[in-house]
């Protein structure tokens, strides 16, 4: 297998569905011994075995399983039903029913998984079938609890791009005119023995020594001092971020960070530098009884403390619980606008977004502005990552969304391992939580308000979200830097974005338009924003799914091209036509044409 | 511009405060300057004016105004504002009859006064008391107004109030309608060519030329040429061959043939017969009518009673209140304040819900004529609310036609204006105290439309802008299409003897004549660049369908064959008659056959084959699926504006790139036709050049509304915890397990 020819795998990103569309797709597969395995990729077990499909009735078929996937394959009908599911997908296997249950299909098996589904099949009751399968499942879905490797370790995938270097840090900050006379590029953490959950390369206030950083960590939870994300090149604003100060119950103060928070304030003359602290305000509070806390008035008088009041992690994965409860297996109906509203999810990437909103507008309107919340990995993030969208144009083209994940969440220490869960079979977890999830898809409410503002596709973020899960590459394993460096996950797995720039073409969108000055500002207002139904319910063969738009843009992009084409030759055989009169494009135009034809 | 208050999302209170006096403002006026007035449509009078007069503007999300003179005349209420006009930008999307600061005098839907801070509705009794410090106009297109009465003469202020509240709001006989007033000579409209005309279906041979097109086999009555047979029928109308018997009942119960599918059923509608009939009368009157339409086809027929599985019209009015209540915004406090409970607030007007309903009965209809190949006959009390709703939307998803502009509008004419739905009383045109018969029921059809429209685009060669101006276009009170109740209303009224013309025929222009409104420039906006139009081989009049290369879905009618029918009955035995008449009772008798369950098969086998532009269309009708019509209801709402956002910026790329095409099309045809003809069939359409004003970005509420606003600032929500009081303990609990380490 290892020595198997490495093309480049172009599996459909969203082929691991039952939908007509898919199963189309997936239709260039033979049955199970054919599947088009990945390199490394190897068989275990496979099973008869019945799919009890949510929106058809139930089908027979072959499950197939191997160290990635589990690929369902129906046998009894024309119609193909196929499933092609990856492993590091799955939170859950239960078994339901057994021998006291009655009816057929009594011998169960659900699995629950992250992307908003979950699979019943039934099996057989002789052998001890459903006790194989479903030891075999959990073993393979959850090889780190089982002293074994995630995938993306015995993958042998190869590109032609690696895609670990995506994101250099220095690349990246040299772009933003960076180091300059106000800041200074620091390798204090070079060893990660400032703060372990930091990347190396920091850039810092110029006036800011080293033993001021120092100070200024001991007195930031987990050491995440305030570093800087983004640099406004026309007023040099900066985007800065960090975790909370360990201000505590007593009201301790610390004269360095209120120093340092100074130093970042007067790099640009800023007269007062903004706090946007994310969290509720009661929360910060609370927070003071652990230890944490937030800037006060009297400590910080150059700086204004505002509160974003998004709420934390448990808050959002019980929201996109209650999400899941609405739309799988179907979608509620009879009250389904106030039975969304009762989840609140969307009324939470309303409160990411306008906060995010308000760091975009203060640093374009000059001021420099910190952003933290507890630890400042999660909503510190989704903040900062999302302001930088909206005013830096680059971060909105397919490169430089990815180095805006490798920087923001990668690089910055977003717990992705805690909170997604990679590979472990504890799935009730309280660190786990849809925190990138919610980033996501408050992009794709921005792109689709801007249809034409950014350059990839509503597909590269469909992408993402399964390959977060999948295992299949090393991009989102492992909760920060220092994690990835001991675990060597450059030098033994593929990155996603070797994967996605193999072939750009499926993820840019056509309508794109650049123009590098312009600041976006998304309507935050639940007039606008709405359910990203092609992800959350694309598992639904009767909703709505296509939008004609984009096929028909690219159809007259198409046909342009072709005009183009034939005018450019016409003009051609014109000028040869002076110097040679027996062309042959003159003699049978009709015939050169006909392969040419779109089909309107 | 006046600024006034401190602006900005956050300050905003409903109540208002003015930082300057009267005086102050009277003092800066210029001496010379003269009073304004507005450009008077031909006809168009004024009755009354008052100056100054304080217009809030909503522009930048903060509360400022414009002083300048409100009128108000038999046409409209106008505001001109003191300011001389900035660099007058033309708009790309005019309308030559009214501009932004004109509300037609038929428009206006509700005004409030606001007396010490508190808002109350103006009714006739309220009037004859003090001014108002401030009155607020809501329209019907949902648009808010807000005049500050307070710095002009207090007798003027009065004036104006009290015309305003007049003319908008007290009952008025028909003839005080502008339209009966406006002299506007009728433009010839030399660009649209005379095959492209809209049906208007008021001539025998109009009705005669649809039968021909659907192969309808059925009968034209011109009996009802003089409305001897019916006042509330149609001039001419078709019904089912086998019904001889036309004058009893006057006409009441009569099956009125809608459309003919190809397979031969068809569907009808009917009024429903009066009660007072003595039973046994009564029942064999209306199985002679059910026998008749299942004579039409196969001897089979479903009958439906609408009044009986669709909200009535009062419900329906209810609900519309409730729901426009949400997109009349007067300032930013309410707009976030209204944000945080947004969709429960849509849900508990059911106005969403009413048009699931709609279509969903719709697709009943559409499963019965195409799946089964029966008839089907729809009833209600008149005939024609609820049965044009549905009628016309099962003919959107079953003829392709209907999905072409003038076939739109043909079909409005057909099942509408010729069809005698009463649109002078369901708008409330004239003020009457009788409110139990208005109610928005073309309005929930256009919205049914839009769902369509918004699901299935490239099916479609209307654009939502052009649904929008249409349901702008019904409370503009110059045309004759929606200004009365049925044919014979129309007819009398317009007849030159009739009293209210004093000077021969009276000529008012049909909607349909969108030139009284726009210039050709702005009709391209109506024009779907979406639409994917249907190769045609020759360019005469639509042909009859021809079933085999549309309609994949039709299952073959097993037993009877068309070629079999005509024989068939006539000869072969009377049992086989009995037994369907069996069959057909049993649908009829109706058991409420849970239409979810039977109609989901339909659906999904509809599913499963590939989408036809140009075949069947059904709506999806899940919740995400059915939506708010944002371009209608959200346009004059500043906070929701995305500044270089919104669909019309797909839009715009696209047609931008349809002129290139167009362009290069042109380019190459000039240097080889046959090639260009080769690459492109389809036929090659004028009218779609547009330019844009490039440099100025557009605003997601293009082309309605213009952001003007040079400093744009993003809108942030206010209030926004009010819902997300958590209480549960997980929102007090910290993100990670662990505490924090402290190091000191």
């Amino acid at each position: 297998m290892a020595s198997a020819p490495i093309a480049p795998y172009n599996s459909s990103p969203l082929g691991n569905s039952s939908s007509p569309n898919a199963s189309r797709e997936s239709l260039k597969m033979e049955p199970l011994a054919d599947v088009a395995m990945l390199p490394g990729e190897e068989r275990v077990i496979d099973k008869d075995i019945i799919y009890i499909c949510p929106f058809n009735a139930a089908v027979k078929g072959k499950v197939f399983i191997t160290n990635y996937r589990l690929y369902f394959k129906n046998t009894d009908s024309e119609t193909p039903v196929t499933l092609d599911v990856p492993l590091g997908v799955i939170s859950r296997v239960e078994k339901m029913g057994g021998a006291s249950s009655r009816g057929e299909n009594s011998y169960g098996l659900e699995i629950i998984c992250k992307d908003m589904r979950n699979l019943r099949f039934a099996l057989k009751q002789e052998g001890h079938s459903r006790r194989d399968i479903f030891e075999i499942i959990f073993k393979y879905a959850f090889p780190l609890s089982h002293g074994m490797q995630l995938f993306a370790f015995l993958s042998q995938e190869k590109y032609e791009e690696n895609g670990w270097n995506v994101y250099e840090p220095m690349e990246e900050y040299r772009r933003q005119v960076l180091p300059n006379s106000e800041w200074r590029v620091t390798f204090i953490n070079k060893n990660y023995e400032l703060c372990d959950t930091y990347p190396t390369i920091l850039v810092v206030p110029f006036k800011a020594t080293d033993e001021d950083l120092r100070r200024v960590a001991a007195f930031r939870s987990r050491c995440r001092i305030p570093v800087l994300s983004w640099f406004h090149k026309e007023n040099h604003a900066v985007i800065t971020r960090c975790s909370q100060p360990l201000v505590g119950m007593s009201g301790k103060r610390n004269k360095d960070d209120e120093r340092y928070l100074d130093l970042i304030r007067e790099a640009n003359g800023t007269t007062k530098l903004t706090i946007y602290d994310a969290r509720p305000n009661v929360n910060a509070v609370a927070n003071k009884a652990t230890g944490g806390g937030y800037e006060g008035d009297d400590a910080y008088q150059n700086a204004e403390l505002v509160f974003l009041d998004i709420h934390n992690i448990h808050v959002m994965r019980e929201s996109l619980k209650k999400l899941k409860d609405i739309v799988y297996p179907n979608v509620e109906e009879s009250h389904w606008l106030s039975s969304l509203e009762s989840t609140h999810w969307l009324e939470h990437i309303k409160l990411v977004l306008s906060g995010a909103i308000q760091v975009a507008d203060k640093v374009s309107s000059g001021s420099s502005v910190v952003v933290h919340c507890s630890d400042g990995w999660d909503r510190t993030a989704q903040l900062t990552s999302l302001a930088m969208l909206m005013l830096d144009s680059y971060y909105r083209t397919l490169r430089g969304f990815q180095v805006l994940l490798e920087k923001e969440w990668i690089s910055f220490g977003h717990k992705f391992a805690s909170r997604i869960g990679h590979g472990d079979k504890n799935h009730a977890d309280q660190d786990r939580s849809p925190i990138f999830l919610q980033f996501i898809d408050c992009v794709w409410q921005m792109t689709k308000q801007f249809p034409t503002a950014f350059e990839f596709n509503e597909r590269l973020l469909v992408v993402i979200l399964d390959h977060l899960y999948s295992c299949r590459f090393g991009t989102f394993l492992y909760n920060c830097e220092s994690a990835r460096d001991s675990n060597n996950v450059r030098g033994k797995t593929v990155s996603l974005w070797a994967f996605v720039n193999s072939d750009t073409s499926l993820y840019i969108n056509p309508f794109y338009t650049p123009e590098s000055s312009r600041v976006l500002y998304p309507v935050a207002s639940m007039r606008h924003l709405e359910l990203w139904v092609t992800y959350y319910i694309r598992w639904n063969p009767r909703i709505l799914h296509q939008s004609p738009v984009e096929q028909r843009y690219k159809e007259l992009l198409a046909l342009r091209d072709q005009y183009l084409k034939k005018l450019e030759e016409l003009q051609l055989s014109d000028s040869t036509h002076l110097t040679n009169s027996s062309t042959p494009n003159t003699a049978t135009p009709n015939q050169h044409i006909t392969h040419l034809q779109t089909p309107f | 511009m006046l600024s006034l208050g401190s602006g900005g999302a956050k300050s905003t209170k409903p109540s208002f405060v003015s930082y300057v006096t009267p005086e102050e403002i009277k003092s800066e006026k210029d001496p010379s300057k003269q009073e304004k007035h507005p450009d008077l449509l031909p006809g168009e009078v004024e009755f009354c004016s008052a100056n100054p007069i304080l217009k809030y503007t909503q522009d930048d999300l903060s509360q400022r105004g414009v002083f300048g003179t409100l009128f108000c005349t038999n046409f409209r209420v106008t505001f001109i504002s003191d300011e001389r006009p900035l660099e007058k930008k033309a708009k790309t999307f005019k309308n030559k009859l009214y501009g932004e600061n004109d509300i037609p005098l038929m428009c206006v839907d509700h005004i409030y006064g606001v007396y010490e801070e508190k808002r109350k509705p103006i009714t006739g009794a309220l009037v004859k008391n003090k001014n108002p410090s401030k009155m607020i106009i809501h329209c019907k297109d949902l648009r808010v107004f807000q005049f500050c009465l307070t710095y002009s003469k207090e007798e003027d202020a009065r004036k104006i109030f009290q015309g305003i509240a007049h003319h908008c709001l007290e009952e008025k006989s028909l003839k005080c309608v502008f339209a009966f007033s406006y002299m506007g000579t009728p433009s010839p409209s030399p660009e649209m060519p005379r095959k492209q005309e809209t049906i208007m279906f008021d001539s025998p041979e109009d009705w005669t030329r649809e039968m021909k097109r659907t192969k309808a086999n059925c009968r034209l009555v011109i009996e009802n040429e003089n409305f001897e047979l019916s006042q509330r029928l149609p001039k001419y109308f078709v019904i089912p061959l086998a019904i001889g018997d036309l004058f009893s009942y006057q006409g009441k119960g009569l099956p009125i043939w809608c459309w003919s599918h190809y397979s031969g059923c068809a569907l009808f509608k009917a009024s429903f017969l009066p009660v007072t009939q003595e039973d046994g009368d009564f029942q064999k009157h209306l199985d002679t009518m059910i026998n008749a339409v299942a004579h039409n086809h196969l001897y089979s027929v479903k009958t439906e009673d609408l009044s009986e599985s669709l909200p009535n019209i009062q419900d329906i009015q209810q609900s519309y209140n409730k729901f426009k209540q949400f997109f009349l915004i007067e300032n930013s406090t309410d707009f976030w304040l209204s944000d945080v409970k947004w969709f429960s607030s849509i849900e508990s007007s059911g106005w969403l819900d009413i048009i699931r309903q709609c279509l969903q009965k719709a697709v009943e209809v559409v499963e019965c004529l195409e799946k089964d190949n029966t008839n089907v006959l729809i009833t209600e009390e008149e005939g024609t609310d609820l049965c044009c709703v549905i009628s016309s939307l099962a003919q959107i998803m079953l003829d392709p036609y209907y999905r072409t502009l003038m076939g739109f509008q043909s079909l409005v004419q057909k099942e509408w204006v010729a069809g005698c739905h009463a649109f002078l009383d369901r708008c409330n045109r004239l003020h009457l105290k009788d409110k139990e018969c208005h109610s928005p029921v073309f309005l929930l059809f256009l919205e049914c439309v839009w769902q369509l429209v918004q699901q299935h685009s490239p099916a479609f060669q209307f654009s939502e802008t052009y649904l929008t101006v249409l349901s702008d276009s019904v409370h503009v009170p110059i045309f004759s299409t929606f200004l009365f109740n049925s044919a014979h209303h129309r007819e009398n009224i317009m007849k030159a003897e009739s009293p209210l013309a004093q000077s021969g025929p009276l000529s008012c222009p049909t909607v349909w004549d969108w030139s009284v409104q726009f210039d050709s420039k702005a009709q391209n906006f109506f024009f779907n660049p979406l639409y994917l139009e249907k190769v045609k081989h020759d360019r005469a009049v639509r042909k009859p369908h021809k079933p085999k290369h549309q309609r994949h879905l039709s299952l073959p009618s097993s037993a009877f064959k068309t070629p079999l029918k005509k024989g068939f009955f006539k000869d072969e035995a009377d049992s086989l008659k009995k037994m369907l008449r069996v069959k057909r009772l049993s649908r009829w008798r109706g058991s409420p056959d849970a239409p979810a369950a039977t109609t989901r098969e339909f659906y999904e086998s509809w599913q499963n084959r590939p989408l036809d532009y140009h075949g069947l269309l059904l709506p999806y009708l899940d919740g995400p699926a059915v939506r708010v019509w944002m371009q209608r209801y959200l346009r004059w709402i500043p906070e929701v504006y995305i500044l270089g956002g919104g669909s019309m910026a797909v839009m715009t790329k696209l047609m931008e790139l349809q002129n290139q095409v167009q362009d290069l099309k042109r380019a190459l045809e000039q240097r080889d036709p046959s090639q260009a003809a080769e690459l492109d069939h389809r036929p090659y359409l004028q009218q779609r050049l547009l330019s844009f004003d490039s440099s100025g970005r557009l605003s997601s509420s293009f082309p309605f509304a213009y952001t003007r606003s040079r400093n744009f600032k993003p809108s942030i929500p206010i209030a926004l915890m009010q819902s997300l009081m958590l209480t549960d303990s997980l929102a007090c609990q910290e993100d990670e397990a662990s505490s924090v380490v402290s190091f000191v």
